[in-house]
Protein backbone atom coordinates (compact mmCIF):
# COMPACT_ATOMS: atom_id res chain seq x y z
CA UNK A 1 0.00 0.00 0.00
CA UNK A 2 1.17 3.34 -0.95
CA UNK A 3 1.63 5.87 1.88
CA UNK A 4 4.56 8.24 0.19
CA UNK A 5 4.68 11.43 1.27
CA UNK A 6 6.15 12.89 -2.07
CA UNK A 7 3.53 15.33 -3.84
CA UNK A 8 4.22 13.44 -7.24
CA UNK A 9 2.39 9.71 -6.60
CA UNK A 10 4.42 7.25 -8.00
CA UNK A 11 2.99 4.02 -7.49
CA UNK A 12 3.91 1.89 -10.37
CA UNK A 13 5.29 -0.93 -8.76
CA UNK A 14 1.82 -1.73 -7.04
CA UNK A 15 0.46 -2.39 -10.57
CA UNK A 16 1.74 -5.50 -12.37
CA UNK A 17 0.78 -5.13 -15.76
CA UNK A 18 2.80 -1.89 -16.09
CA UNK A 19 6.32 -4.07 -15.76
CA UNK A 20 5.42 -5.23 -18.77
CA UNK A 21 6.88 -4.93 -22.03
CA UNK A 22 5.54 -4.98 -25.78
CA UNK A 23 7.78 -5.30 -28.52
CA UNK A 24 10.73 -4.22 -26.07
CA UNK A 25 8.70 -0.73 -24.94
CA UNK A 26 7.40 -0.19 -21.59
CA UNK A 27 3.66 0.01 -21.46
CA UNK A 28 2.37 4.23 -21.66
CA UNK A 29 -0.81 3.17 -20.53
CA UNK A 30 -3.04 6.32 -21.33
CA UNK A 31 -6.70 4.93 -21.60
CA UNK A 32 -8.20 4.96 -17.78
CA UNK A 33 -10.94 6.40 -18.94
CA UNK A 34 -12.00 3.43 -20.77
CA UNK A 35 -10.43 0.58 -17.75
CA UNK A 36 -7.85 1.70 -15.28
CA UNK A 37 -5.37 -0.76 -13.98
CA UNK A 38 -5.31 -2.69 -11.38
CA UNK A 39 -3.14 -2.94 -7.93
CA UNK A 40 -1.44 -5.78 -6.37
CA UNK A 41 -3.84 -5.56 -3.54
CA UNK A 42 -6.98 -6.00 -5.75
CA UNK A 43 -5.58 -8.72 -7.26
CA UNK A 44 -4.64 -10.41 -4.15
CA UNK A 45 -8.10 -10.27 -2.37
CA UNK A 46 -10.02 -11.25 -5.33
CA UNK A 47 -7.41 -14.27 -5.28
CA UNK A 48 -7.41 -15.21 -2.14
CA UNK A 49 -11.28 -15.17 -1.68
CA UNK A 50 -11.97 -17.74 -4.29
CA UNK A 51 -9.01 -19.60 -2.75
CA UNK A 52 -10.06 -19.56 1.02
CA UNK A 53 -13.68 -17.82 1.26
CA UNK A 54 -15.58 -18.69 -1.97
CA UNK A 55 -19.50 -19.45 -1.06
CA UNK A 56 -22.78 -18.48 -2.02
CA UNK A 57 -23.89 -15.34 0.04
CA UNK A 58 -27.06 -14.99 1.90
CA UNK A 59 -28.56 -18.41 2.19
CA UNK A 60 -25.37 -20.64 3.91
CA UNK A 61 -25.03 -21.00 7.72
CA UNK A 62 -22.41 -23.17 7.96
CA UNK A 63 -18.90 -21.07 8.72
CA UNK A 64 -17.36 -20.64 5.55
CA UNK A 65 -20.89 -18.67 3.96
CA UNK A 66 -21.14 -16.52 7.01
CA UNK A 67 -17.48 -15.73 5.75
CA UNK A 68 -18.41 -14.88 1.95
CA UNK A 69 -21.33 -13.10 3.69
CA UNK A 70 -19.32 -10.96 5.75
CA UNK A 71 -16.71 -10.35 2.99
CA UNK A 72 -19.63 -9.23 0.75
CA UNK A 73 -21.63 -6.84 2.69
CA UNK A 74 -18.28 -6.00 5.02
CA UNK A 75 -17.05 -4.27 0.47
CA UNK A 76 -20.36 -2.49 0.39
CA UNK A 77 -20.31 -0.72 3.64
CA UNK A 78 -16.44 0.55 2.65
CA UNK A 79 -17.58 1.34 -0.72
CA UNK A 80 -20.38 3.21 0.48
CA UNK A 81 -18.89 4.58 2.64
CA UNK A 82 -16.37 5.61 0.13
CA UNK A 83 -18.56 8.43 -1.19
CA UNK A 84 -20.41 9.37 1.78
CA UNK A 85 -23.01 7.07 0.58
CA UNK A 86 -24.87 4.08 3.11
CA UNK A 87 -24.44 0.38 2.21
CA UNK A 88 -28.65 0.19 2.64
CA UNK A 89 -28.79 2.40 -0.17
CA UNK A 90 -25.69 1.69 -2.19
CA UNK A 91 -26.59 -1.32 -5.10
CA UNK A 92 -24.17 -3.43 -7.26
CA UNK A 93 -25.14 -3.42 -10.62
CA UNK A 94 -22.41 -5.33 -13.40
CA UNK A 95 -21.60 -1.65 -14.63
CA UNK A 96 -22.40 1.71 -14.89
CA UNK A 97 -24.69 1.36 -18.40
CA UNK A 98 -27.19 -1.66 -15.76
CA UNK A 99 -27.14 1.00 -13.00
CA UNK A 100 -29.04 3.67 -15.52
CA UNK A 101 -31.37 0.92 -17.20
CA UNK A 102 -32.39 0.04 -13.91
CA UNK A 103 -33.19 3.53 -12.73
CA UNK A 104 -35.09 4.27 -16.47
CA UNK A 105 -36.80 0.86 -16.38
CA UNK A 106 -37.70 0.86 -12.86
CA UNK A 107 -38.33 4.75 -11.95
CA UNK A 108 -38.63 5.98 -15.73
CA UNK A 109 -41.91 3.34 -16.47
CA UNK A 110 -43.69 4.03 -13.07
CA UNK A 111 -43.32 7.90 -12.87
CA UNK A 112 -42.80 9.08 -16.42
CA UNK A 113 -45.98 9.73 -18.47
CA UNK A 114 -46.65 11.54 -21.89
CA UNK A 115 -45.52 15.03 -22.10
CA UNK A 116 -42.87 14.41 -19.20
CA UNK A 117 -39.54 15.04 -19.97
CA UNK A 118 -35.86 13.66 -19.39
CA UNK A 119 -32.83 16.40 -19.61
CA UNK A 120 -29.79 15.30 -21.08
CA UNK A 121 -26.77 17.16 -22.18
CA UNK A 122 -24.67 16.87 -25.20
CA UNK A 123 -21.71 15.50 -23.91
CA UNK A 124 -23.70 12.03 -22.39
CA UNK A 125 -22.26 8.96 -22.72
CA UNK A 126 -24.34 6.80 -24.80
CA UNK A 127 -24.86 4.73 -21.58
CA UNK A 128 -26.79 7.94 -20.31
CA UNK A 129 -28.75 8.30 -23.37
CA UNK A 130 -29.97 5.17 -25.30
CA UNK A 131 -31.70 3.85 -22.16
CA UNK A 132 -33.56 6.82 -21.91
CA UNK A 133 -34.69 6.69 -25.70
CA UNK A 134 -36.12 2.97 -24.83
CA UNK A 135 -38.30 4.17 -22.11
CA UNK A 136 -39.18 7.39 -23.89
CA UNK A 137 -40.52 5.42 -26.45
CA UNK A 138 -42.33 2.88 -23.90
CA UNK A 139 -44.01 5.91 -21.93
CA UNK A 140 -44.45 9.14 -24.73
CA UNK A 141 -42.24 11.13 -22.40
CA UNK A 142 -39.15 13.20 -24.39
CA UNK A 143 -35.88 13.98 -24.13
CA UNK A 144 -34.83 17.25 -24.83
CA UNK A 145 -30.78 18.22 -24.41
CA UNK A 146 -28.54 20.76 -22.48
CA UNK A 147 -26.02 22.24 -25.08
CA UNK A 148 -21.83 22.81 -24.20
CA UNK A 149 -20.40 26.36 -25.29
CA UNK A 150 -16.70 25.92 -27.60
CA UNK A 151 -14.81 24.40 -24.39
CA UNK A 152 -17.16 22.13 -23.90
CA UNK A 153 -19.24 23.51 -20.94
CA UNK A 154 -22.58 23.45 -19.94
CA UNK A 155 -24.79 26.75 -19.21
CA UNK A 156 -27.05 27.13 -16.20
CA UNK A 157 -29.14 29.53 -17.74
CA UNK A 158 -30.15 26.73 -20.20
CA UNK A 159 -30.49 24.24 -17.19
CA UNK A 160 -32.88 27.27 -15.69
CA UNK A 161 -34.75 28.14 -18.88
CA UNK A 162 -35.57 24.51 -19.79
CA UNK A 163 -36.80 23.64 -15.86
CA UNK A 164 -38.99 26.72 -16.11
CA UNK A 165 -40.72 25.14 -18.79
CA UNK A 166 -41.76 22.70 -15.56
CA UNK A 167 -42.37 19.49 -17.31
CA UNK A 168 -39.02 18.36 -17.02
CA UNK A 169 -39.01 14.97 -14.72
CA UNK A 170 -35.57 13.75 -14.44
CA UNK A 171 -31.76 15.46 -15.44
CA UNK A 172 -29.47 12.81 -16.09
CA UNK A 173 -25.97 13.86 -16.76
CA UNK A 174 -22.04 13.18 -16.38
CA UNK A 175 -20.31 14.19 -13.58
CA UNK A 176 -17.29 14.27 -15.62
CA UNK A 177 -16.93 13.77 -19.26
CA UNK A 178 -15.53 10.93 -20.62
CA UNK A 179 -14.42 13.12 -24.25
CA UNK A 180 -14.20 16.35 -22.83
CA UNK A 181 -12.74 16.06 -19.16
CA UNK A 182 -15.70 18.89 -17.96
CA UNK A 183 -16.18 18.62 -14.35
CA UNK A 184 -20.24 19.18 -14.70
CA UNK A 185 -21.05 21.51 -11.36
CA UNK A 186 -23.55 18.64 -10.42
CA UNK A 187 -24.60 20.01 -6.86
CA UNK A 188 -25.65 23.04 -8.58
CA UNK A 189 -27.80 21.39 -11.03
CA UNK A 190 -29.21 18.93 -8.03
CA UNK A 191 -30.28 22.28 -6.53
CA UNK A 192 -31.95 23.69 -9.03
CA UNK A 193 -33.27 20.49 -10.29
CA UNK A 194 -34.96 20.20 -6.76
CA UNK A 195 -36.73 23.07 -6.62
CA UNK A 196 -37.85 22.76 -10.16
CA UNK A 197 -39.55 19.41 -8.63
CA UNK A 198 -37.16 16.86 -11.20
CA UNK A 199 -35.31 14.88 -9.74
CA UNK A 200 -31.20 14.00 -11.13
CA UNK A 201 -29.01 11.21 -12.05
CA UNK A 202 -25.30 11.45 -12.12
CA UNK A 203 -23.34 9.43 -14.16
CA UNK A 204 -19.88 8.93 -12.16
CA UNK A 205 -18.03 6.72 -14.06
CA UNK A 206 -14.98 8.93 -14.52
CA UNK A 207 -15.85 11.54 -11.12
CA UNK A 208 -15.76 8.65 -8.91
CA UNK A 209 -11.96 6.83 -9.66
CA UNK A 210 -9.91 10.67 -9.87
CA UNK A 211 -11.40 13.14 -7.15
CA UNK A 212 -13.24 13.06 -3.70
CA UNK A 213 -17.25 12.44 -3.85
CA UNK A 214 -19.37 13.88 -0.83
CA UNK A 215 -22.94 12.07 -1.63
CA UNK A 216 -24.55 14.14 0.93
CA UNK A 217 -23.02 17.55 -0.82
CA UNK A 218 -24.05 16.77 -4.23
CA UNK A 219 -27.90 15.13 -3.32
CA UNK A 220 -28.57 13.62 -6.24
CA UNK A 221 -30.92 11.31 -6.46
CA UNK A 222 -29.37 8.26 -8.22
CA UNK A 223 -25.35 8.54 -8.50
CA UNK A 224 -24.15 5.60 -10.54
CA UNK A 225 -20.36 4.50 -10.91
CA UNK A 226 -18.15 1.34 -11.85
CA UNK A 227 -15.25 -0.60 -10.28
CA UNK A 228 -13.32 -1.20 -13.35
CA UNK A 229 -12.58 2.41 -13.86
CA UNK A 230 -11.71 3.05 -10.07
CA UNK A 231 -8.67 0.34 -10.14
CA UNK A 232 -11.35 -2.86 -9.55
CA UNK A 233 -12.45 -5.56 -11.19
CA UNK A 234 -15.26 -5.56 -14.30
CA UNK A 235 -18.39 -6.61 -13.78
CA UNK A 236 -19.36 -4.66 -10.65
CA UNK A 237 -21.10 -1.27 -11.18
CA UNK A 238 -22.43 1.05 -8.19
CA UNK A 239 -25.62 2.91 -7.92
CA UNK A 240 -26.56 4.52 -4.88
CA UNK A 241 -30.13 6.27 -4.73
CA UNK A 242 -32.03 8.21 -3.16
CA UNK A 243 -33.74 5.78 -0.04
CA UNK A 244 -37.65 7.17 -0.51
CA UNK A 245 -36.99 6.84 -4.19
CA UNK A 246 -35.29 3.20 -3.88
CA UNK A 247 -38.29 1.91 -1.76
CA UNK A 248 -41.11 3.29 -4.01
CA UNK A 249 -39.55 1.75 -7.35
CA UNK A 250 -40.44 -1.31 -8.39
CA UNK A 251 -37.89 -4.31 -8.96
CA UNK A 252 -35.56 -4.12 -11.97
CA UNK A 253 -34.88 -7.75 -12.44
CA UNK A 254 -36.34 -10.24 -10.52
CA UNK A 255 -35.73 -13.78 -9.56
CA UNK A 256 -33.51 -15.50 -6.77
CA UNK A 257 -31.97 -13.81 -4.14
CA UNK A 258 -34.48 -10.39 -4.42
CA UNK A 259 -37.29 -11.72 -2.79
CA UNK A 260 -39.01 -12.50 0.31
CA UNK A 261 -41.71 -14.81 0.00
CA UNK A 262 -42.75 -16.44 -3.46
CA UNK A 263 -45.87 -17.56 -4.13
CA UNK A 264 -47.93 -19.47 -7.05
CA UNK A 265 -49.65 -16.23 -7.81
CA UNK A 266 -47.12 -13.11 -6.45
CA UNK A 267 -43.84 -12.45 -4.41
CA UNK A 268 -42.63 -9.74 -1.83
CA UNK A 269 -39.34 -7.89 -2.31
CA UNK A 270 -36.89 -7.72 0.15
CA UNK A 271 -35.82 -4.62 1.62
CA UNK A 272 -33.02 -2.24 0.32
CA UNK A 273 -30.38 -2.87 -1.21
CA UNK A 274 -31.59 -6.28 -2.13
CA UNK A 275 -34.44 -5.48 -3.79
CA UNK A 276 -32.42 -4.39 -6.37
CA UNK A 277 -30.02 -7.54 -6.77
CA UNK A 278 -31.35 -10.61 -8.49
CA UNK A 279 -29.75 -14.25 -8.71
CA UNK A 280 -26.28 -15.03 -7.11
CA UNK A 281 -24.35 -11.42 -6.72
CA UNK A 282 -20.45 -10.22 -8.34
CA UNK A 283 -19.19 -11.80 -4.96
CA UNK A 284 -15.72 -11.69 -5.91
CA UNK A 285 -15.84 -8.44 -7.46
CA UNK A 286 -17.55 -6.80 -4.75
CA UNK A 287 -14.60 -7.54 -2.55
CA UNK A 288 -12.20 -6.48 -5.66
CA UNK A 289 -14.10 -3.42 -5.64
CA UNK A 290 -13.65 -3.25 -1.70
CA UNK A 291 -10.12 -3.64 -2.22
CA UNK A 292 -10.06 -1.26 -4.73
CA UNK A 293 -11.50 1.68 -2.32
CA UNK A 294 -9.30 0.87 0.48
CA UNK A 295 -6.13 1.66 -1.91
CA UNK A 296 -7.79 4.96 -3.23
CA UNK A 297 -8.48 5.66 0.49
CA UNK A 298 -5.23 5.78 1.77
CA UNK A 299 -3.90 7.32 -1.29
CA UNK A 300 -6.50 10.03 -0.66
CA UNK A 301 -8.54 11.13 -3.13
CA UNK A 302 -7.33 14.85 -2.62
CA UNK A 303 -4.14 13.48 -3.64
CA UNK A 304 -5.34 11.81 -6.26
CA UNK A 305 -7.34 14.77 -7.76
CA UNK A 306 -4.06 16.64 -7.29
CA UNK A 307 -1.81 14.36 -9.10
CA UNK A 308 -4.19 13.80 -11.88
CA UNK A 309 -4.42 17.46 -12.47
CA UNK A 310 -0.96 18.62 -12.64
CA UNK A 311 -0.65 15.91 -15.13
CA UNK A 312 -3.83 17.17 -17.00
CA UNK A 313 -2.15 20.96 -16.99
CA UNK A 314 1.37 19.40 -17.76
CA UNK A 315 -0.23 17.77 -20.89
CA UNK A 316 -2.53 20.46 -21.92
CA UNK A 317 0.81 22.70 -21.63
CA UNK A 318 2.88 19.92 -23.98
CA UNK A 319 0.51 19.33 -26.82
CA UNK A 320 -0.54 23.17 -27.29
CA UNK A 321 3.65 23.64 -28.08
CA UNK A 322 2.76 21.44 -30.99
CA UNK A 323 1.46 22.35 -34.21
CA UNK A 324 -1.43 20.76 -36.14
CA UNK A 325 -2.97 19.55 -33.02
CA UNK A 326 -6.60 20.42 -31.91
CA UNK A 327 -7.86 20.09 -27.97
CA UNK A 328 -11.29 19.55 -27.24
CA UNK A 329 -12.90 20.97 -23.72
CA UNK A 330 -12.27 22.95 -20.89
CA UNK A 331 -8.78 24.68 -21.54
CA UNK A 332 -7.25 25.17 -17.38
CA UNK A 333 -6.95 21.58 -15.80
CA UNK A 334 -8.90 23.45 -12.87
CA UNK A 335 -11.56 22.75 -15.22
CA UNK A 336 -11.49 19.19 -16.31
CA UNK A 337 -10.57 15.51 -15.37
CA UNK A 338 -7.98 13.64 -16.21
CA UNK A 339 -8.33 13.42 -20.15
CA UNK A 340 -7.07 15.40 -23.06
CA UNK A 341 -8.86 14.50 -26.36
CA UNK A 342 -7.12 15.45 -29.43
CA UNK A 343 -7.17 15.75 -33.12
CA UNK A 344 -3.85 15.97 -35.48
CA UNK A 345 -4.48 18.15 -38.50
CA UNK A 346 -4.71 16.15 -41.73
CA UNK A 347 -4.55 12.72 -39.73
CA UNK A 348 -7.48 10.43 -38.69
CA UNK A 349 -7.68 9.97 -34.72
CA UNK A 350 -7.53 6.06 -35.79
CA UNK A 351 -4.54 6.50 -37.58
CA UNK A 352 -2.77 8.43 -34.70
CA UNK A 353 -3.84 5.58 -32.06
CA UNK A 354 -1.87 3.05 -34.47
CA UNK A 355 1.36 4.93 -34.83
CA UNK A 356 1.21 6.13 -30.88
CA UNK A 357 0.41 2.27 -30.17
CA UNK A 358 3.56 1.30 -32.31
CA UNK A 359 5.87 3.34 -29.75
CA UNK A 360 3.92 2.14 -26.55
CA UNK A 361 1.91 4.64 -25.84
CA UNK A 362 -1.70 3.32 -25.52
CA UNK A 363 -4.21 5.89 -26.31
CA UNK A 364 -8.06 5.42 -27.34
CA UNK A 365 -9.61 6.67 -31.06
CA UNK A 366 -12.79 6.46 -31.24
CA UNK A 367 -16.41 8.32 -31.12
CA UNK A 368 -15.88 6.83 -26.88
CA UNK A 369 -19.40 6.07 -27.02
CA UNK A 370 -20.04 9.68 -27.49
CA UNK A 371 -21.85 10.15 -31.10
CA UNK A 372 -23.92 13.20 -30.46
CA UNK A 373 -21.24 14.95 -29.07
CA UNK A 374 -18.70 13.79 -31.84
CA UNK A 375 -21.29 15.20 -34.05
CA UNK A 376 -21.78 18.48 -31.84
CA UNK A 377 -18.04 18.81 -31.93
CA UNK A 378 -17.68 18.26 -35.94
CA UNK A 379 -15.55 15.55 -36.22
CA UNK A 380 -16.15 11.42 -36.53
CA UNK A 381 -13.57 10.66 -33.64
CA UNK A 382 -11.09 11.86 -31.51
CA UNK A 383 -7.78 10.59 -30.03
CA UNK A 384 -8.13 10.64 -26.36
CA UNK A 385 -5.57 10.28 -23.68
CA UNK A 386 -6.52 9.67 -20.56
CA UNK A 387 -4.66 8.99 -16.99
CA UNK A 388 -4.78 7.06 -13.73
CA UNK A 389 -3.18 7.64 -10.31
CA UNK A 390 0.02 5.41 -12.32
CA UNK A 391 0.55 7.98 -14.41
CA UNK A 392 3.47 10.20 -14.27
CA UNK A 393 5.15 13.13 -16.16
CA UNK A 394 7.33 10.13 -18.24
CA UNK A 395 3.95 8.90 -19.75
CA UNK A 396 3.19 12.44 -20.82
CA UNK A 397 6.85 12.98 -22.48
CA UNK A 398 6.28 9.49 -24.22
CA UNK A 399 2.70 10.55 -25.61
CA UNK A 400 4.24 14.09 -27.07
CA UNK A 401 7.42 12.53 -28.42
CA UNK A 402 5.26 9.93 -30.09
CA UNK A 403 2.68 12.46 -31.23
CA UNK A 404 5.67 14.22 -32.65
CA UNK A 405 6.56 10.97 -34.90
CA UNK A 406 3.52 10.64 -36.02
CA UNK A 407 3.36 14.34 -37.53
CA UNK A 408 6.38 13.10 -39.24
CA UNK A 409 4.94 10.05 -40.38
CA UNK A 410 2.01 12.04 -41.95
CA UNK A 411 4.24 14.96 -43.18
CA UNK B 1 8.46 3.86 -41.13
CA UNK B 2 6.74 0.86 -40.92
CA UNK B 3 4.76 -1.79 -43.16
CA UNK B 4 1.30 -0.46 -42.88
CA UNK B 5 1.99 3.49 -43.43
CA UNK B 6 3.88 3.34 -46.74
CA UNK B 7 4.72 5.91 -49.29
CA UNK B 8 1.80 5.14 -51.26
CA UNK B 9 -0.84 4.30 -48.79
CA UNK B 10 0.36 8.18 -47.59
CA UNK B 11 -0.01 9.43 -51.23
CA UNK B 12 -3.56 8.30 -51.84
CA UNK B 13 -4.77 9.38 -48.25
CA UNK B 14 -3.09 12.55 -49.23
CA UNK B 15 -4.42 12.63 -52.92
CA UNK B 16 -7.31 10.15 -52.79
CA UNK B 17 -8.36 9.46 -56.33
CA UNK B 18 -11.53 9.74 -57.95
CA UNK B 19 -13.18 11.14 -55.21
CA UNK B 20 -15.99 13.76 -54.71
CA UNK B 21 -19.49 13.70 -56.38
CA UNK B 22 -20.80 11.82 -59.93
CA UNK B 23 -23.72 13.47 -61.17
CA UNK B 24 -25.92 11.62 -62.84
CA UNK B 25 -25.32 8.56 -61.25
CA UNK B 26 -27.45 5.16 -60.85
CA UNK B 27 -25.97 3.57 -58.06
CA UNK B 28 -25.12 4.73 -54.95
CA UNK B 29 -24.44 3.65 -51.13
CA UNK B 30 -23.32 4.69 -48.02
CA UNK B 31 -20.99 2.29 -44.92
CA UNK B 32 -20.17 3.39 -42.06
CA UNK B 33 -16.96 1.60 -39.39
CA UNK B 34 -18.67 1.55 -35.89
CA UNK B 35 -15.20 1.49 -34.94
CA UNK B 36 -13.86 4.59 -35.99
CA UNK B 37 -16.00 6.69 -37.32
CA UNK B 38 -14.80 6.45 -41.05
CA UNK B 39 -17.84 7.09 -43.38
CA UNK B 40 -17.26 6.15 -47.30
CA UNK B 41 -20.18 6.85 -49.96
CA UNK B 42 -19.63 5.58 -53.56
CA UNK B 43 -21.52 6.68 -56.82
CA UNK B 44 -21.07 5.01 -59.97
CA UNK B 45 -22.62 5.44 -63.22
CA UNK B 46 -23.17 2.22 -65.19
CA UNK B 47 -23.46 1.90 -68.97
CA UNK B 48 -24.15 -1.62 -70.96
CA UNK B 49 -23.67 -3.34 -67.49
CA UNK B 50 -19.88 -1.84 -66.61
CA UNK B 51 -18.89 0.28 -63.80
CA UNK B 52 -18.30 3.80 -66.66
CA UNK B 53 -17.54 5.73 -63.83
CA UNK B 54 -17.66 6.00 -60.13
CA UNK B 55 -16.66 8.33 -57.35
CA UNK B 56 -15.66 7.62 -53.56
CA UNK B 57 -16.94 10.20 -50.68
CA UNK B 58 -16.42 10.37 -46.92
CA UNK B 59 -13.67 10.78 -43.93
CA UNK B 60 -11.91 8.30 -42.29
CA UNK B 61 -8.52 6.81 -41.89
CA UNK B 62 -5.45 6.36 -43.86
CA UNK B 63 -6.18 2.96 -44.73
CA UNK B 64 -9.59 3.23 -45.67
CA UNK B 65 -9.07 6.19 -47.24
CA UNK B 66 -6.30 5.04 -49.26
CA UNK B 67 -8.01 1.85 -49.75
CA UNK B 68 -10.87 3.12 -51.53
CA UNK B 69 -8.44 5.48 -53.94
CA UNK B 70 -6.48 2.25 -55.21
CA UNK B 71 -9.56 0.07 -55.26
CA UNK B 72 -11.00 3.20 -57.52
CA UNK B 73 -8.74 2.89 -60.11
CA UNK B 74 -9.16 -0.90 -60.86
CA UNK B 75 -12.95 -0.95 -60.56
CA UNK B 76 -13.73 2.03 -63.54
CA UNK B 77 -14.32 -0.23 -66.80
CA UNK B 78 -14.92 -3.53 -64.59
CA UNK B 79 -18.26 -5.44 -65.51
CA UNK B 80 -20.73 -5.12 -62.65
CA UNK B 81 -21.49 -8.39 -61.90
CA UNK B 82 -17.42 -8.91 -61.89
CA UNK B 83 -17.08 -6.32 -59.33
CA UNK B 84 -20.27 -7.49 -56.91
CA UNK B 85 -18.11 -10.95 -56.34
CA UNK B 86 -14.97 -9.26 -55.93
CA UNK B 87 -13.96 -10.38 -52.64
CA UNK B 88 -11.77 -9.52 -49.26
CA UNK B 89 -8.52 -11.27 -50.75
CA UNK B 90 -8.91 -9.21 -53.73
CA UNK B 91 -8.96 -5.65 -52.06
CA UNK B 92 -6.01 -7.26 -49.25
CA UNK B 93 -3.61 -7.98 -52.04
CA UNK B 94 -4.91 -4.80 -54.35
CA UNK B 95 -3.25 -2.83 -50.67
CA UNK B 96 -0.55 -5.59 -50.71
CA UNK B 97 0.28 -4.66 -46.91
CA UNK B 98 -0.12 -6.49 -43.87
CA UNK B 99 -3.37 -5.73 -42.23
CA UNK B 100 -4.14 -6.19 -38.53
CA UNK B 101 -7.35 -8.07 -37.36
CA UNK B 102 -8.47 -4.36 -36.12
CA UNK B 103 -7.57 -2.56 -39.40
CA UNK B 104 -8.93 -5.05 -41.66
CA UNK B 105 -12.57 -3.19 -41.52
CA UNK B 106 -10.92 -0.35 -42.62
CA UNK B 107 -9.38 -1.65 -45.43
CA UNK B 108 -12.64 -3.20 -46.46
CA UNK B 109 -14.63 -0.54 -46.08
CA UNK B 110 -14.71 0.72 -50.00
CA UNK B 111 -15.49 -3.10 -50.98
CA UNK B 112 -18.72 -3.10 -48.69
CA UNK B 113 -19.79 0.45 -50.24
CA UNK B 114 -19.69 -1.10 -53.54
CA UNK B 115 -21.04 -4.39 -52.38
CA UNK B 116 -24.46 -2.21 -51.09
CA UNK B 117 -23.97 -0.45 -54.40
CA UNK B 118 -24.77 -3.01 -56.49
CA UNK B 119 -27.21 -5.58 -54.26
CA UNK B 120 -28.79 -2.87 -52.76
CA UNK B 121 -28.46 -4.79 -49.33
CA UNK B 122 -25.94 -3.48 -46.78
CA UNK B 123 -26.08 -1.85 -43.28
CA UNK B 124 -27.24 1.71 -44.24
CA UNK B 125 -30.35 2.39 -46.36
CA UNK B 126 -29.36 4.39 -49.47
CA UNK B 127 -28.64 8.17 -48.46
CA UNK B 128 -28.55 7.41 -44.43
CA UNK B 129 -24.86 8.41 -44.64
CA UNK B 130 -24.69 11.13 -42.03
CA UNK B 131 -26.75 8.50 -39.51
CA UNK B 132 -25.76 7.66 -36.74
CA UNK B 133 -24.64 4.06 -35.61
CA UNK B 134 -24.64 2.35 -31.89
CA UNK B 135 -21.91 0.72 -30.61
Amino acid sequence: MATRAATELDIRADFPILAREIDGRRIVYLDSSATSQKPEAVLAAMDVYYRRHNANIHRGVYPLAQEADALFEGARERIAAFTGGSARTTVFTRNVTEAINLVAHSWGRANLRSGDVVLLTAMEHHSNIVPWQLVAAATGARLRWLEIDEHGQLSLGQLDAELARGDVRLVALAHVSNVLGTINPVSEVVRRAHSAGALVLVDAAQAVPQMPVDLGEIAADFYAWTGHKALGPTGIGVLHGDAEQLERMPPFLAGGDMVERVGRESSSWKELPWKFEAGTSMIAEAVGLGAAVDYLAALGMERVREHERALTAYALEALRSLDGVRIFGPPSAEERGGVVSFALEGIHPHDVAELLGREGVCVRASHHCAQPLMAKLGVPATARASFGPYNVRADVDALVRAVEGTQRVFA
Amino acid sequence: MDDLYRDFILEHYKRPRNFGELEPHDLAAHEYNPLCGDQLGVQIRVEDGRIADLRFNGQGCAISQAAASIASEELIGMALDEAAALDADWMLDLLGIEISATRRKCALLSLKALRHAITGKGTWPVGAGDSQSAS
